[in-house]
């Protein structure tokens, strides 16, 4: 099983702003609208099939999987297949966990101070460094890798825990700063200049007016860092060392035994666990009321 | 309150030389309007005077202390933005105290000057909101509030009304001038708009192409306008202007003439023989059933309180301002006077004063 299949799309917006409410008048179903809902629903079945079949498996037991009819529902529930497949990746799970969260904070503070100084104080060279930051992003990951590996193994860091954060505090830079560029650059200059004026430094305009008022893109931020670092395998797999493998690669690991029989209900299981953080962020994320935070500063 | 001197002061921006060698004194206490159409450099002056542009050359001196390099914060300013940019994230209070605690100021100190401010333009009531929860005319006290808690020897202004509608901003233009005649400083305004510049300012600045054109109390400006451009600039509806021919000679009474409209100048106007563009206000021409001149009625537009009537008199287009609520066809014939006390003439290549 490869890493690819485990990431689902990456949200670039998923803040969307309210919709207006439909006009009252409106034809209840027309052939156009039957056929936005079949295929809005053949859609959706295409997606969730998969999952089905997964959810329904991990609660098999494997006599049953054997005989029975892969789209049928457990005759017998059980969770001996879950209970299994935690305590095979619940260290990956906290491994994870140790990766995920400095690779968030470290890259958003990073990016946010970035976007700040791009957008804000403008240095001399800022557009330049801002292309090359840009080109970084556009780079394969894969050819990166073996330099990185060279390097760290000659600073005597590699396979351990601080050499995959920073990886991917090395590889987030790009993306978080492009996202906090944009975002300040909406912000009104005038907002800046005020704070100028009132006697504020690099620093504490930046901490106490421009983060605050930065929590819609921090949140879409988050987002994204948290599902890319979660999901990923291969950087997890080659920086991180054998005892802080992400649960990606403990999950990879469970399913690519070659040993013994394949356990499918487990192994259903054990992927379910490793995409419940980032599916549980999409879910919640959708419900996070975040615009408007910055409503009301400039003219109204 | 602080004077300002401002000598031979250069601005670039990019390649472009947005003010050049500019020289501008102004003396504590004065409410000075920078007036202009958008882009003559008048928010730039602004913006220099406060240390958010570099200066490419010249010096500024603010309260006798050279502060042409100083940072934003050590001028001794107050700022007012067109966009209020008031921080979205604090109360109103906490906008109006944000740089006096940035400085330390002793916690007594910053109550009692927000506590003035917010007594002086009605905020006492809103201190503890956001300002997403004000509307804009609040939002607009905060900011001048936010300004005066500085108690800055200069108080510099960015268009701070326009974004407000036509009610609210001549109600905030009065609150301003009542500010500035209760606290005495020096307030320096930048707006496009001649309404708020001839009601606030104790004198005018008028602008064009990153240079001033004319200096003067708005009477001055007003009556007297140094250039065809002030002329026009001025005044709504704007100046009309006549191009035609000044005949007579050394001591005799000027003439001016251009096809069916001539008139016999003011004793007092020595301006040589030549070509000349005559410059008249449309409240400067005065319908009358006696009139030596005679003009149709092409359009009326009624103000209420007056009506702007447009005259075409031999080809030439005049507005009028008439206070006569009786109500003017177009294509009627009408007779007319200029007072010519109060006409201005230029020199129609140079577009300079005569």
């Amino acid at each position: 099983m490869s890493s690819t299949s485990l990431q689902p799309a990456v949200p670039v917006m998923p803040i969307e702003p309210a919709k207006a409410a439909p006009s009252a008048r409106r034809k209840r179903l027309s052939p156009a609208r039957i056929g936005v809902y079949a295929f809005l629903f053949s859609a959706a079945l295409y997606f969730l099939l998969p999952l089905y079949v997964m959810i329904i498996t991990s609660f098999k037991s494997m006599d049953e999987i054997r005989n029975g009819n892969v789209f049928a529902l457990p005759l017998l529930v059980t969770v001996e297949p879950w209970k299994n497949a935690w305590s095979q990746v619940s260290g990956g799970f906290w491994n994870s966990v140790a990766i995920t969260v400095p690779s968030t904070v470290i890259p958003i503070l990073l990016g946010a101070v970035n976007g700040y100084a791009l957008s804000f104080w403008k240095p001399r060279g800022a557009n330049l460094l801002f292309g090359v930051l840009l080109a970084g992003a556009f780079i394969p990951v894969q050819v990166m890798i073996y330099p990185l590996v060279w390097m760290m193994a000659r600073a005597g860091v590699f396979g351990s825990l601080p050499a995959i954060v920073l990886v991917h505090v090395i590889f987030g830079m790009p993306i978080m700063t492009l996202l906090f560029r944009n975002y300040y650059a909406s912000v009104p200059h005038e907002l800046f200049q005020a704070a100028r004026i009132d006697g504020g430094g690099f620093w504490r305009i930046f901490l106490q007016v421009m983060l605050p008022m930065s929590l819609p893109i921090v949140v879409v931020a988050a987002i994204m860092q948290v599902t890319g670092v979660w999901n990923d395998y291969i950087l997890g797999l080659v920086f991180a060392g054998r005892d802080n493998a992400p649960m990606t690669v403990q999950l990879n690991n469970v399913i690519n035994t070659t040993t013994g029989i394949r356990l499918y209900n487990v192994n259903m299981a054990a992927t379910i666990l490793t995409a419940a953080l980032p599916l549980a962020i999409y879910f919640i994320s959708g419900r996070w009321f975040v615009r408007g935070i910055a409503a009301g500063a400039v003219k109204g | 309150m602080s004077n300002v001197h401002l000598r031979k002061l250069c601005i670039t921006r990019g390649s472009n030389q947005v003010i050049r060698d500019l020289d501008l004194h102004i003396e504590p206490g004065e409410f000075l309007v920078l007036l202009g159409p958008s882009g003559c450099g008048k928010s730039t002056l602004l913006h220099s005077i406060a240390g958010l542009i570099d200066l490419a050359d010249g010096s500024i001196e603010i309260g006798g202390r050279d502060m042409s390099y100083a940072d934003p914060s050590e001028r001794g300013i107050g700022m007012v933005f067109q966009s209020y940019a008031l921080y979205p994230t604090m109360t109103v209070e906490k906008n109006m105290s944000f740089g006096l605690r940035i400085s330390g100021a002793p916690k007594a100190e910053i109550n009692r000057r927000v506590q003035k401010a917010a007594e002086m333009l009605q905020l006492e009531s809103l201190l503890d909101r956001k300002p997403a929860q004000l509307s804009g005319g609040q939002r607009q006290r905060v900011a001048i509030g936010r300004a005066l808690v500085r108690e800055a020897g200069v108080y510099l202004f960015d268009e701070p009304l326009s974004n407000l509608d036509a009610k609210l901003r001549a109600e905030l233009r009065r609150e301003l001038k009542m500010l500035h005649q209760t606290l005495g400083s020096t307030m320096i305004y930048v707006t496009h708009d001649q309404a708020e510049a001839m009601t606030l300012a104790t004198r005018i600045v008028v602008m064009q192409g990153g240079r001033i054109q004319q200096i003067g109390t708005p009477s001055e400006v007003y009556e007297r306008p140094a250039n065809r451009f002030v002329a026009g600039f001025l005044g709504s509806p704007s100046m009309n202007f006549v191009d035609g021919r000044l005949e007579g000679e050394l001591d005799v009474q000027r003439r001016f003439s251009a096809g069916m409209l001539a008139l016999n100048l003011a004793p007092d106007c020595v301006a040589p023989p030549g070509a000349v563009t005559l410059a008249v206000r449309p409240e400067d021409i005065h319908l009358a059933p006696d009139g030596s001149l005679q003009a149709s009625v092409t359009l009326v537009e009624p103000m209420g309180s007056h009506q702007v009537v447009w005259l075409d008199c031999g080809g030439h287009q005049l507005s009028s301002i008439v206070h006569d609520p009786r109500p003017l066809a177009s294509g009627q014939s009408v007779r007319f006077d200029i007072d010519v006390s109060r006409v201005s003439l230029f020199d129609p290549a140079s577009g300079k004063r005569l």
